[in-house]
């Protein structure tokens, strides 16, 4: 992984003590605005993104919208309810949805999306010689970051195409589950630092004419190198890096390209949280990161919250009455109920507390919060109602 | 007895936002028994152990973090009787600049190489390096290199890994090596590596909630496991909801049917004082815990049918801090998962 320049970045606080708060987010007002023409979820893993993301597009294309929602690693059931199991890395239509407007969906295929920026990119010849290379069949379906970067070029191509066509007017884009969620912001400059790292000059200078840079020192490192690894790693290695060298002027284009189309007016990034500690500081880093990039950042969503109680009786009380009830031997039916109660109420005191921790370091950023559902969605209706509870939350 | 004594290395992954690190520090804490030796890992970067513990940040290097749980029979007999659990926060550039000067004694050229940008290189963009690295290291700490003067020889070794999605990714590392290096050091090394990997000394945990896309990708992930074969080690249960109903007043929460009456004069009995809001509120509140636990329920079924020993952890309303890190230890324990 790229050295991240937000480890040396300083934490944004509140401005004072008891700043504004945004207070709540209207997503309903979001995708009714015309300007919106890119949403981007992010956040880190189990927290609901790639639900979140459908059940936005969904309520989108069903208030009139011309939708395309590019998801990552959809749950199985919710990939066969909307007609995209099948990678073909192509928007498909999804049936059922309701109103003027329409919806389409695909899933990425990260290497495909990869080769086929390469044959975009270099003649015949040289893409195929960097399609067979061993690193190219490992860089493209394994490394980190790879997913990322990918999931970012294909948003580029769709919204390229889209402008052409006039075929969306909206794409929803889920990003990849991990903590490099956001490292798609780093592409350009990775891959810059990479290609013109002095390493790289050093393997290509063979390939570029007069042998000068050719120092002791780099012979040393080729015979440490062949050492470790073989002659034939380091020869596939640069064979790799010739090839990819061609094509390179292409690639850092295209995602400066992509770079500048999520700082522009049409992008809203929402971050996905779960009221988890861990999760709430992902979406923090996420918050500090979008706003120090200038990205704009429409909101946080906060999913899975636990319903609050409707009475009053407090933890403590309700506690009290149930260890009363076991001592005297009965009514284990009512110091069930009373444990359950209290068990419900600390859950969302705790839940609270964390998104009121948040707000405060984070007093900007309006927010939506989402009650957790009995059971997982896996067809539109149960996307509609996330839909429904997503724009509930902002009124 | 615990069900893996055979066990060196356990490897935890688990589906992002199941609690893995936290199931992962809990087993840490459970296996050190009185007077073992126990290094905690974690390997992708985000300092969870030194959060989880309240500690500063890790550095590379292996640290004491905390005691472990005392055995029942413990009766205080000092610090000294306790198990002691350590920590390690394993980076790819550290691993390579170690390795290197450990096997190669490089001398000049391993500063060449750190100067010229190939450290950066290796472990930024040569693909699967990083992994063989991470892992690479996390091997040394199971087989102690002889080269390694004075290290700690670990009793466990407890690997909070990289999720379900990447995890047979990244210990297949005979695989990510294979092609790209098909001779030399690296490759018999690989090689050595995959030997533990794949050995009963290896258990590779998955962590779960009962919920339908865990429990899934719970399966999914077994089933490679076993095709790289790769120990599929226990599947731990987190997050299980408060037993706190039985079956029967489950199956009337649901259906609507719980006696008002009675529960009123009970609840007033354990000297509530009731009013019909608090009674609508705490029926609607088990009536949708109730809906939940079938779910879960439905899950658990699908889980204990997979044929591999489970483990089943309470959410803790509280949250989990130092002081649940053990309680769950000792659940992990009482269970047998160590």
């Amino acid at each position: 992984m790229a050295r991240r320049t937000t480890e040396h970045q300083t934490r944004v606080g509140p401005t004072s003590p008891r700043a504004r708060r945004a207070g709540a987010l209207d997503v309903d007002a979001l995708l009714a605005d015309q300007r919106t023409g890119i949403i981007v979820c992010c956040g880190s893993g189990g927290v609901g993104k790639t639900t979140s993301a459908a059940a936005l597009a969904l309520r989108a294309a069903e208030q009139g919208r011309k939708v395309v929602v590019l998801t990552i690693d959809p749950a199985r059931r919710l990939a066969q309810s909307m007609g995209i199991e099948a990678l073909d890395n192509t928007p498909r239509p999804v049936t059922g949805v309701q109103g003027s407007g329409r919806l389409d969906a695909m899933m990425l295929d990260m290497k495909r999306t990869f080769d086929e920026v390469v044959v975009a990119q270099a003649s015949p010849e040289k893409a195929k010689q960097i399609l067979a290379n061993p690193f190219y069949i490992a860089l493209s379906s394994s490394f980190a970051g790879t997913q990322e970067y990918m999931a970012m070029e294909k948003l580029g191509q769709i919204h390229r195409d889209a402008k052409k066509t006039g075929d969306y007017d909206l794409i929803v884009v889920d990003t990849p589950p991990s903590r490099s969620a956001l490292d798609f912001l780093d592409a350009p400059e990775r891959l810059s630092s990479f290609l013109d790292g002095r390493f790289v000059r050093l393997m290509l200078a063979p390939a570029r004419g007069p042998a000068k840079l050719m120092t002791a020192g780099f012979g040393l490192i080729t015979n440490a190198m062949t050492k470790i690894l073989g002659a034939q790693f380091l020869k596939d290695l640069q064979t790799f890096i010739t090839a990819l060298d061609t094509v390179f002027g292409g690639f850092r284009q295209r995602a400066q390209q992509t770079y500048s189309l999520l700082q522009a007016d049409g992008t809203a990034f929402l971050v996905v949280a779960a009221p988890e500690p861990d999760a709430l500081r992902e979406a923090a880093y996420f918050v500090e990161r979008l706003s120090e990039d200038g990205m704009p950042l429409a909101g946080l969503i906060v999913n899975r919250a636990s319903p609050a109680p409707e009475s009053s009786l407090a933890a403590e009380e309700a506690l009290a009455g149930a260890g009363r009830l076991r001592r005297d031997g009965n009514g284990a039916t009512a110091a069930g109920l009373l444990r359950l109660h209290a068990d419900q109420v600390r859950l969302v005191e705790r839940e609270h507390g964390l998104r009121e921790r948040f707000a405060t370091a984070h007093p900007q950023v309006p927010t939506a919060v989402v009650p957790a559902l009995a059971g997982d969605v896996h067809d539109l209706e149960g996307l509609r109602r996330i839909g429904g509870l997503l724009a509930e939350a902002g009124r | 007895m615990s069900d893996w004594s055979e066990a060196r290395l356990h490897v935890v992954t688990g589906k992002g936002g199941t609690g893995k690190s936290t199931v992962a520090s809990a087993l840490a804490l459970a296996l050190a028994h009185r007077g073992k030796n126990v290094l905690l890992c974690e390997v992708e970067g985000r300092q969870g152990i030194a959060r989880m513990f309240d500690v500063d940040p890790l550095p590379y290097g292996e640290r004491r973090l905390t005691t472990g749980l005392p055995d029942h029979d413990d009766t205080g007999g000092g610090k000294e009787t306790l198990g002691r659990v350590h920590a390690l926060h394993i980076d790819a550039e550290s691993a390579l600049l170690e390795y290197l000067d450990m096997y190669y004694r490089l001398g000049r050229a391993g500063k060449a190489l750190d100067r010229f940008g190939v450290i950066e290189f290796a472990t930024t963009i040569a693909p699967g390096v990083r992994d063989v690295l991470l892992s690479g290291k996390v091997y040394e700490a199971v087989e102690r290199n002889s080269r390694n003067k004075g290290a700690i020889d670990y009793d466990a070794i407890v690997l909070d890994a990289p999720p379900t999605g990447r995890i047979t990714q990244f210990l297949n590392v005979g695989g990510e090596v294979g092609g790209l290096a098909k001779v030399g050091p690296i490759k018999t090394q690989s090689d050595t590596m995959m030997k533990l990997f794949q050995s009963p000394r290896t258990a590779i945990h998955l962590v779960t909630l009962l919920e339908e896309m865990p429990v899934q990708e719970t399966i999914d992930g077994i089933a490679e496991l076993r095709r790289e074969k790769l120990p599929v080690g226990g599947v731990v249960v987190n997050l299980v909801r408060p037993r706190d109903l039985s079956d029967d007043d489950l199956a009337a929460a649901r259906a609507g049917t719980l006696d008002r009456e009675q529960i009123e004069s009970e609840l007033k009995a354990g000297g509530i004082e009731v009013t019909p809001t608090l009674i609508d509120g705490l029926f609607h509140e088990a009536r949708e815990h109730a809906e939940r636990r079938a779910l879960e329920d439905e899950q658990l079924a699908v889980v204990r049918g997979l044929g591999v020993p489970t483990y089943e952890l309470p959410r803790m309303a509280g949250g989990v801090d130092l002081g649940a890190l053990y309680e769950l230890a000792g659940l992990l324990r009482e269970q047998g998962m160590a």
